[in-house]
């Protein structure tokens, strides 16, 4: 069990106010400034980051993530400057948690060097609170889940619209940190959301477990940021904060606007509150 | 319906969650979860039911024109002067490849699962071909996703799905093949997953796909080995089939694999060579990770990051293959070879000149494996290669390779 994620979240929900995660993918749109934007990111408000690993065939993300992951990795970002970078961006922080959220082959390549322990020993080291591998199910990857476990990474585990009862109650049953809500069946960045129908499959998920429950995909900005507070306990936004740092020219440009992208969903979500 | 279950020719695999001893799997996303649950239900109730089976023999009799033949390619095996070489003709059938064996099966699953809308991937067009043709038939709409690369190596196949009525979709992200056909599919389903049929095209993706696409390729192992005995009083010495995701190869294959005596080699793609990188050989020079839903050999670099492969035939262009090859591999009861761009357009013209049979250049790959390994066998002994698909999408390449315009 983490101590950062449980302590930021719960102190937010003790607040009654909502959780803001932004998601940026790690080394776009320069790896020396990732470290940057994670400092820009915490002093605007975000309760905790989410980190994207860049992997090549990412089957679950729309086209602002994986055009953001070809970058990331022509700039020679893996799975091991990524862990690197949360190392760095811990020096000056030991208060914001810290997601890393990607695909599972780049997570066992780095396994195969010394194992899954190795790997979450590693991970823990650097500051890493929890992992979210989007293509590896509670079912798969045993040894990695073990490994996590007793490094005390959280396994972030992901509920979506089609997850059937049954299936609900397992995943509670193992979950840790907070539950993430996929908003719609689709890939993140895509423009399906409908806040108004989120308030049935967010009840059934605070049925089955007193996690917090973060929504993402499809949120773009302050009005559906706090549309879709209204039911979760937070939001995780994306793709739209991804876009925003694109074309900066500079560290500095990139976290001033890492900074004001997630200051403007704070107010927005403080209001709503 | 026969060959959906293997357990009277050995080892039952895969296990209850679809995995081939380490191999298989269902690695993919939370939403997907419960489509591929309403799948593997479907499938293992429409598998035992009998009008199912009796419309899926059918379709295979009367669509797509089973049995195929097996063929003794007399003037081939006397050039290379060993073995018997003999040819499982799939490039016989409707649509030029043994891929409609699993789309007919799958067009008619999702029918009976009442849904309207297929999508498929494809490499070299054979795949997105077949599932067209099917979906015409049974009224369903279908979209095609295939990487911008290949498109414009295999425009008759492109042409064709249009005619058909699918739509082909250009996929441009990532190496725009094969792969991130795949990708873009996966995405199209996690869109659209209530109204909407996956059909895989080979023996790879998250379980239940490995074992149904096989299941439905075993039709071509069955006949095969029913053939040989028929005609021959014995089974061939060897098996010879091309592997990308190894559909093909897994279908002839699975029917035999209690035939221990049965050698059987699975051939890969080498592109310009192992040794250059440039390649699609994920059992020969790859290592076990995870892509595409499925744990299984690939070709990754030492990030993890899936890389580009490369094939003149765009049908074995991917970097992964079908777990149950994987475990084939392992336990040591297939071999797992690879040919080159040059050999296979030699073995091409081989055939086609000996023979007067134009292969596609996936199957070539098989074809010139098979004579390798005929030349140093005697000649009363069989091998049996697997005539995949016929070489007529493949023209317009192998114009371009002798620098010919048509």
């Amino acid at each position: 069990m983490s101590g950062r994620i449980d302590q930021a979240l719960g102190a937010r929900r003790s607040a009654g106010g909502k959780a803001l995660v932004p998601f940026i993918t790690a080394g776009d749109p320069h790896p020396d400034w990732t470290v940057a934007i994670m400092h820009a990111l915490a002093e605007g408000g975000a309760d905790l980051i989410e980190l994207g690993v860049p992997f090549s065939d990412p089957m679950a993300d729309g086209p602002v993530i994986q055009l953001a992951s070809e970058r990331a990795i022509e700039k020679g970002v893996t799975m091991s400057t990524v862990l690197d970078m949360v190392a760095a961006f811990r020096e000056q922080d030991d208060r914001t948690p810290v997601v890393l959220m990607g695909y599972l082959n780049p997570v066992e390549r780095l396994c195969q060097d010394g194992g899954a322990t190795a790997f979450a020993e590693r991970a823990a080291a650097a500051g890493v609170d929890g992992l979210l591998l989007v293509d590896c199910p509670p079912e798969e990857g045993d040894a990695l889940h073990e490994a996590l476990n007793a490094a005390g990474i959280d396994n972030i585990l992901l509920v979506a619209p089609t997850t059937s009862d049954e299936r609900l109650q397992k995943l509670c049953a193992q979950a840790k940190g907070f539950i993430y809500y996929v908003s719609f069946k689709g890939i993140t960045g895509a423009n399906r959301l409908d806040a108004t129908t989120m308030s049935a499959p967010l009840a059934r998920i605070h049925a089955a477990s007193d996690l917090p429950v973060l929504a993402g995909f499809g949120i773009r900005d302050a009005e559906s940021a706090a549309a879709v507070a209204a039911h979760a306990d937070g939001v995780v936004i994306g793709s739209a904060l991804v876009e925003a740092l694109e074309d900066a020219a500079s560290s500095e440009e990139a976290a001033e606007r890492a900074g004001a992208f997630v200051a403007s969903i704070r107010r927005a979500l403080d209001n709503e509150g | 319906m026969p060959g959906a279950t293997d357990q009277e020719f050995g080892r039952p695999q895969p296990d209850a969650s679809g995995h081939f001893g380490e191999y298989g799997g269902s690695y993919v996303s939370e939403t997907l979860m419960h489509a591929l649950e309403e799948l593997r239900e479907a499938w293992s109730r429409w598998r035992q039911d009998e009008d199912f089976i009796r419309r899926l023999d059918h379709d295979l009799a009367h669509y797509v024109g089973r049995p195929s033949p097996i063929y003794h390619a007399e003037r081939l095996s006397a050039h290379c002067g060993g073995a018997q070489i003999w040819l499982k003709r799939e490039d016989l059938n409707h649509t030029g490849a043994h891929k409609i064996n699993n789309t007919v099966g799958q067009g008619l699953l999702a029918k009976h699962m009442g849904k309207r809308r297929v999508i498929a991937e494809t490499g070299a067009g054979q795949h997105g071909v077949a599932t067209a043709t099917v979906a015409a038939r049974l009224d369903q709409d279908c979209v095609v996703y295939m990487g911008e690369t290949d498109i414009q190596r295999q425009s008759i196949n492109v042409f064709r799905m249009k005619l058909l009525g699918a739509e082909v979709r250009s996929v441009t992200s990532g190496s725009k093949t094969l792969k991130d056909a795949l990708n873009e599919a996966m995405r199209d389903w996690v869109t659209n997953v209530d109204e909407t049929f996956y059909v895989i095209g080979t023996v790879a993706g998250p379980h239940p796909y490995p074992e149904m696409v096989r299941d439905f390729n075993a039709v071509v192992g069955r006949e095969a080995r029913r053939q040989m005995l028929d005609t021959h009083d014995a089974l061939p010495d060897a098996l010879v089939a091309c592997v990308g995701g190894g559909s093909n190869a897994m279908g002839l294959f699975h029917p035999f694999i209690g035939d221990t005596d049965v050698a059987m080699y699975g051939v890969e793609a080498a592109g310009n060579g192992l040794d250059t990188g440039e390649h699609a050989a994920s059992l020969c020079a790859g290592r076990p990770g995870v892509l595409h839903g499925c744990r299984t050999y690939l070709l990754d670099n030492d990030a993890g990051q899936i890389t580009h492969t490369h094939s003149v035939s765009a049908g074995l262009d991917y970097p992964g293959v079908g777990p149950e090859h994987a475990w084939l591999k392992d336990s040591g009861r297939a071999n797992y070879v690879a040919i080159n761009d040059t050999e296979a357009l030699e073995a091409t013209e081989s055939l086609t000149r000996l023979e007067g049979i134009l292969p596609a250049l996936e199957s070539a790959h098989a074809v010139a494996y098979g004579m390798k390994l005929a030349a140093d066998m005697r000649p009363d002994q069989v091998v049996l290669v697997n005539l995949s698909g016929r070489g007529d999408k493949d023209v317009q390449t192998l114009a371009s390779i002798k620098g010919l315009e048509l």
